[in-house]
């Protein structure tokens, strides 16, 4: 049966200097055979949670367990924890195969095991042959190949990704993402993966944890990560997002009324704020508004394109509504587009649940 | 031979062209490295052609006496020369004796064989007597080792311009009379002494400094920066202070009054009025030659585990080595090459040390470049110092090479 807690941070605090706490009463548990991936901006405790979960940072305060045990007092070596780093960490003196048969034989595993254990690791990768390579001789692509065969050749339980992809181009990337991530769903091992990468995030993972200040702002899966976002932070970090400060003036179960600081009022979905008189930043995804909606829509407003951008599958129109002069609009670029000029006035809607009444900025 | 010629688009041959292209930035890339060639071969490679050739140099006596080398050509050394040789050695000496030159010659040939000192003075002395003919009879007249056949023929051993006997006496080794390689009086052999404690203190200082040097190099990678660098000035500082003044200050601390000496006897491991004796020793010399040269390990094995990524010793602990097996299997080749760059410098500057074993050093611990040094200044033995010299240069080659066939040159990184 599958733990839930396989990884649990209970009440874990960090800090490096004894002024600030890096990581801030941090609660977290991961299933196993999951593929988490701790998301946020650079500075946000996300690295200092997996190092401290690897065992290179010992948590200042509170437990973390693996597997329900307490892990803080047990070193590194002895974790058996596998471990992707940001610029791969290959040894540069050892072959491709010697690389990976190291885990193997400080574990004093017989040749030929461990012989039929690189193999089969590299072949996840598919780098049969490229054994007797140095490192300095492969790609970026392959090093990072052989960086993640490595941490997985001894079998770990948990395996530990330190933003594995950030040096890598934008295509090898892509690839090595679905590549990693079938890995993931071959073998069912659980993956703790940091990137500041959104897309990466929601690409790969079962379950997201926005980390910021030190904090995580929400752990979910991606789809609700990106279509309900909890407050004004995780709207903002995820995906692109329009919004409007005012303050709700009626609010009525599922459905609010806020009013914004340009004087116009507009009906919202009442999240974070929900009671009246409470400040509030309502938040809407830009494919979520329609130009000249053909059904009815609870919102509907003009506003002026103020610009054109064309980014081949779609436009996206820069509009100024009701006092926003930053308010993004996409319009797929189909056969029977209609006429966007910049300067023209346009009638747009959206629905009230799409428009999240978040906490204030 | 059916390869085209490749031309460019105005008829004239690719290459030519390039060239022509090429030619000015060539000029300029000659010019700019002519000064520093210029002072390379005037301060380095000129000094040390003179020294090589200072060493081998033997014309000096044969310039002195041409007349007499000049007849003793056709003389096959067995039995006492003609009167043709002593008539030539009448004239070359009536006329060293006029310039007053032929205390030169007494050193030089006193060196082949001794009693040539006192048997050179003599004749010159009572040479303005001699008549003219048959001037054996007067030479051995005046004294009797000129009718001996072995200080003539020790006279002809030095006719050639060149000789080799300095390296041999580097070695301690000497000509016999029948030019015959032997080894000198056993008393006398001084300089394989010299040699062996040299290559020995050399070598310990490079241990000792590696030992030293291999823990702070990895403190300094790897601390904090506003650490590392008091730290690194701490390396440094003993560059900026002059050598003389850190060797002065090692004699201040190792006498037999100084206090390391109070604090053994402190401790209790030696009693008062039976100090050890730290310096005028070797052990004088190993300890400030090590201080000195630490330095120069330091800093190629600082600058190679600079460029190791920290992430190299956390992955093989993440992939379940101890710390040791990390360190050992991961950490530690990866700093062989500073490793290499660091010894070969310190054994390279150890084994040519001249201030430190010279002041500290005293009789037990001074090292071959002190002996090059006293045959520089005392004896005045120019051509023995350079023999010795050059002896050095060649056994830092060696090395040179003995490291290249089992490191490789180019696994040193000094940066």
């Amino acid at each position: 049966m599958a733990n839930d807690h396989f990884v649990k941070f209970e009440n874990v605090d960090k800090s490096y200097d004894g002024k600030q706490l890096v990581v801030k009463g941090l609660d977290l548990d991961i299933a196993e055979g999951e593929f988490v991936t701790m998301l946020g901006p650079s500075g946000s405790g996300k690295t200092t949670c997996l190092m401290m979960l690897a065992g290179f940072e010992t948590p200042t305060n509170g437990q973390i367990y693996l597997d329900n045990k307490v892990i803080s007092d047990i070193p590194p070596h002895k974790r058996g924890i596998g471990m992707v780093f940001q610029n791969y960490a290959l040894f540069p003196h050892m072959t491709v195969y010697e690389n990976l048969a190291f885990p193997l034989r400080v574990r004093k595993i017989p040749k030929d095991e461990a012989d039929k254990k690189v193999d089969k690791a590299l072949s996840m990768v598919s780098l049969q042959g490229f054994e007797s390579r140095m490192p300095m001789q492969l790609s970026g692509g392959q090093q990072q190949r052989v960086a993640v065969a490595r941490s997985l050749v001894f079998d770990p339980q948990l395996v530990l990704m330190d933003e594995p992809l950030g040096a890598l181009d934008k295509n090898l990337r892509e690839s090595m993402q679905y590549e990693i991530k079938h890995i993931h769903e071959s073998i069912g091992v659980t993956v703790v993966y940091v990137t500041h990468d959104q897309t990466e995030a929601l690409t790969m993972s079962n379950r997201i944890a926005v980390f910021n200040d030190g904090k995580v702002q929400q752990l979910s899966s991606p789809d609700e990560l990106y279509e309900r976002p909890v407050n004004s932070f995780v709207a903002e970090f995820i995906g692109e997002n329009n919004t409007f400060a005012g303050e709700i003036i009626d609010s009525s179960g599922d459905q609010c009324k806020v009013k914004l600081n340009s004087g116009t009022e507009i009906l919202a979905n009442p999240i974070v704020a929900k009671a009246k008189g409470e400040k509030t930043t309502v938040s809407l995804r830009p494919e979520r508004a329609i130009i000249d909606p053909e059904k009815e829509m609870d919102n509907n407003h003009k506003g002026k394109i103020e610009e054109v951008i064309y980014h081949g599958d779609h436009t996206r129109l820069r509009l100024d509504i009701l006092g926003n002069k930053e308010f993004i609009l996409k319009v797929p670029n189909s056969s029977n587009r209609i006429d966007i000029k910049a300067g023209r006035e346009i009638n747009i809607g959206w629905n009230s649940v799409d428009c999240r009444a978040l906490d204030p900025k | 031979m059916s390869q085209k010629q490749i031309l460019s688009s105005d008829g004239i041959p690719l290459e030519e062209s390039l060239k022509k292209a090429e030619r000015k930035n060539k000029l300029k890339a000659v010019l700019l490295v002519a000064p520093l060639f210029l002072f390379i071969l005037i301060i380095y490679v000129f000094p040390i052609g003179d020294m090589l050739f200072r060493s081998v140099d033997d014309r000096m006596i044969t310039k002195m006496l041409p007349k007499t080398f000049n007849a003793m050509e056709k003389w096959d050394g067995k039995d006492l020369p003609d009167e043709e040789v002593y008539k030539g050695l009448y004239d070359d000496l009536t006329f060293l004796k006029k310039n007053k030159t032929y205390g030169k010659i007494i050193a030089r040939l006193n060196y082949e064989k001794s009693g040539f000192s006192s048997l050179i003075k003599k004749t010159v002395r009572k040479i303005n007597k001699f008549e003219e003919g048959n001037y054996k009879e007067q030479f051995i007249k005046v004294h009797k080792r000129w009718g001996k056949n072995e200080y003539l023929v020790a006279l002809k051993n030095t006719a050639p311009n060149w000789s080799y006997a300095k390296y041999l006496k580097g070695m301690d080794r000497k000509f016999d009379q029948d030019r015959n390689i032997i080894q000198v009086e056993e008393d006398r052999r001084i300089h394989k002494i010299l040699w062996l404690r040299t290559l020995n203190v050399a070598f310990w200082v490079t241990i000792f400094c590696f030992v030293l040097a291999y823990p702070i190099s990895h403190l300094l990678a790897t601390l904090p920066m506003k650490y590392s660098n008091l730290l690194m000035i701490c390396v440094l500082l003993p560059f900026w202070t002059s050598l003389l003044v850190r060797t002065s200050s090692w004699m201040v601390l190792l006498q037999q009054q100084g206090p390391i000496n109070d604090l053994i006897v402190w401790i209790g491991l030696a009693a008062d009025d039976n100090r050890p004796e730290l310096m005028y020793n070797v052990i004088g010399t190993f300890v400030a030659m090590t201080q000195i040269l630490l330095p120069f390990m330091v800093l190629p094995l600082y600058s190679v585990m600079k460029t190791i990524s920290p992430s190299l010793m956390r992955a093989g602990k993440s992939l379940g080595g101890t710390p040791l097996v990390s360190f050992v299997k991961i950490y530690f080749p990866l700093t062989i090459p500073g490793i290499g760059a660091g010894c070969l410098l310190v054994f390279i500057l150890a084994i040519g040390y001249y201030i430190t074993p010279a002041l500290v050093g005293g009789a037990s611990g001074s090292l071959i470049s002190n002996t090059i040094a006293y045959h520089m200044k005392s004896s005045l033995d120019w051509a023995f110092a350079s023999a010795l010299g050059t002896m050095l240069l060649v056994g830092v080659l060696a090395i040179y090479w003995v490291y290249n066939k089992l490191v490789g040159i180019d696994n040193i990184k000094l940066g």
